[in-house]
């Protein structure tokens, strides 16, 4: 199935990522090829095949409810690209 | 010859027996690949970043706590890398990739503490395909790697640096993973051994995401036996990863001598018809037989649907790809764009120039397939046909032991010449990914070379679980030839 740049413009945006308007042909050709390989699986009956999300049937195990994290935010902030008082900081976002 | 001119060419157990004997020092063993890795990385390209001068602070303490008596283990004083994709504390881990070229890892990964705490020395970290996606090591942000067989040709991919640094023995033993065939297409590549365990065998804390219903760590060394001794120790439960099995975890090397008298190998009709290049299936022939020879039973198997084990994959992982990589948003780490002017601003220009084309080719394909209006199209029905192969799979192993095939239709291409097709590279791992989405272990281990002079390895799939019978079946292998200890001449 082919995929039209529209259509690959807003997966961009959805996907956070801005695509500048020369390269939106290139990628617009490369995802319909994907696809297009993807698509020999329409053709497959899977009536009442139940999905497969993983690999292995084993259930969630569960931890004793204590307390495991210990605190690591100056170490952790200490790879962030703008923080002050402890916090990460981002552009204005309420005006 | 001098002591340090050799100690590259032994195995995991004459390092161990050599610092332990006192043969020679931990340092001594640490120099010696460190020279090797400034002699020869710059050629092949093997390592983004090589920890010199913390493997010797390494190496005098683990020489001293070895002399003490307090470090006995297999891997005390032994030397190796990790692919650049588990983090490393206070150690750059980029996974190749421009968004995380600065980004110092605050913690070690689950193994990477298995192997420090056993008394590893880590000599570096080994260049990849960004984020794990590629066949080839040529989607690295910090370069193509060269495979050491032919420096014209890759290594294959992801683990492409790993492979390359086993070959040209710029390291006894590496940690890579295997998502789609990322341990065992570039292991053919190279002449190298390397497992990917049962999905679940081996915590996946502190290993960068990729797909994480596809993601598993192995060891990638010379012989079955080094992988053994590795698996012994990073192999296990660790609470920090919800899907990290709790089963007990056997000795590894205790079964390697086991008899193969009898050994039933399935041999899927569907991995040597149309695609397979006649000179491989030559070379996978000969071990076939001498398999048999040696007293193994060999039936034909079926994997009708494996020929959808491709579009499943590309359907799957980038679906798992474009959730795990979500948290790279330019806020807690990573790269940032210059002067967002606005909070979507700093996350579309963050993401876009930080991830290369490969990955934001995946990433758009699983927000897609993900996406309103498409999920039962596409991420469903995949998940649905990846139950058809897993039952194949089931199907096959009531017959026989194990499976065998080649890890890939060809030896190793050129550099370049798939890498504007993204197609023609993802159908390079149509062997090796069905063993992926069913979650079974599977490994590769040197068979000879093709009529190009290039290496071939085979395909070893066991049941779950069940990677001390395949460890058992390589390792008699490698007692009757030695293709796995050949090394291009100029690395010897």
């Amino acid at each position: 199935m082919a995929i039209s740049e529209d259509e690959v413009k807003k997966v961009a945006r959805l996907a956070r990522l801005a695509v500048p308007e020369e390269r939106l042909a290139a990628y617009t050709q490369s995802l319909s090829n994907i696809l297009n390989l993807v698509d020999q699986l329409s053709a497959v009956d899977t009536t009442g095949v139940e999905p497969m999300a993983h690999p292995l049937d084993m259930v969630q195990r569960l931890r004793e409810d204590v307390v495991t994290e210990t605190d690591h935010r100056a170490q952790y902030q200490a790879v962030a690209p703008e923080v002050e008082k402890g916090l990460y900081l981002v552009p204005k976002v309420i005006e | 010859m001098s002591q340090a001119d050799s100690i590259h060419t032994l195995s995991l157990k004459g390092i161990h027996d050599g610092v332990h004997t006192g043969k020679f020092s931990v340092m001594e063993a640490t120099d010696a690949y460190l020279d090797r890795i400034e002699r020869f990385n710059p050629e092949l390209n093997a390592y983004i970043t090589v920890t010199r001068d913390t493997a010797k602070t390494q190496a005098v303490d683990i020489d001293n706590r070895i002399r003490k008596g307090e470090l006995t283990g297999a891997m005390a004083g032994v030397p190796y890398a990790l692919k650049d994709l588990f983090c490393s504390e206070g150690v750059l881990t980029t996974c190749a990739s421009n968004m995380l070229a600065n980004f110092i890892s605050p913690y070690d990964a689950h193994v990477a503490e298995k192997l420090k705490a056993a008394g590893g020395v880590l000599l570096g970290k080994n260049n990849m395909d960004e984020f794990a996606m590629g066949s080839s090591n040529e989607t690295s942000a910090f370069g193509s790697v060269c495979n050491p067989w032919d420096v014209s040709k890759v290594p294959g991919g992801s683990s492409g640096g790993g492979a390359a640094t086993i070959a040209a023995r710029l390291a006894p033993m590496t940690l890579g993973t295997d998502t789609g065939g990322s341990i065992r297409q570039p292991a053919s590549f190279c002449n190298i051994t390397g497992i990917k365990p049962t999905y679940g065998r081996i915590s996946r804390y502190g290993m960068i995401a990729f797909a994480s219903s596809l993601d598993q760590c192995g060891p990638m060394a010379a012989s079955a036996e080094d992988c053994a001794l590795t698996l012994n120790i990073i192999a296990g439960l660790d609470g920090r990863d919800s899907t990290c099995m709790d089963l007990p975890v056997p000795d590894y090397t205790a079964t390697l001598n086991g008899s193969l008298e009898g050994l039933r190998i399935g041999l899927p009709k569907e991995f040597f018809a149309e695609g397979l290049d006649a000179q491989v299936a030559d070379v996978i022939d000969r071990a076939i037989k001498q398999f048999q020879a040696k007293g193994a039973i060999i039936k034909e198997v079926t994997l009708p649907n494996s020929h959808l084990a491709v579009p499943v994959y590309y359907v799957v992982a980038p679906a798992e790809c474009s959730s795990n990589l979500s948290r790279f948003d330019g806020v807690r780490f990573g790269h940032r764009c210059e002067n967002p002017k606005d909070l979507m601003d700093l996350y579309e220009r963050s993401r876009w120039e930080g991830f290369g084309d490969e990955v934001k080719r995946r990433i758009m394909i699983g927000t897609y397939a993900l996406s309103a209006g498409y999920y039962d199209a596409y991420y469903l029905k995949a998940q649905q046909v990846r139950r058809l192969i897993k039952q194949d799979f089931e199907a096959a192993f009531k017959d026989v032991d194990v499976i065998m095939g080649p890890s890939c239709p060809t030896t190793a291409f050129g550099i370049g010449e798939k890498k504007d097709d993204p197609i023609s590279m993802y159908l390079e791992d149509l062997y090796t990914i069905p063993v992926s989405l069913a979650g079974l272990p599977g490994m590769t281990f040197p068979i000879g070379f093709a009529a190009d002079g290039l290496p071939v390895g085979m395909q070893l799939v066991g049941n779950y679980f069940e990677e001390a019978r395949m460890l058992n079946i390589a390792h008699q292998y490698q007692q009757w030839t030695d293709w796995h200890t050949q090394v291009p001449a100029r690395f010897a």
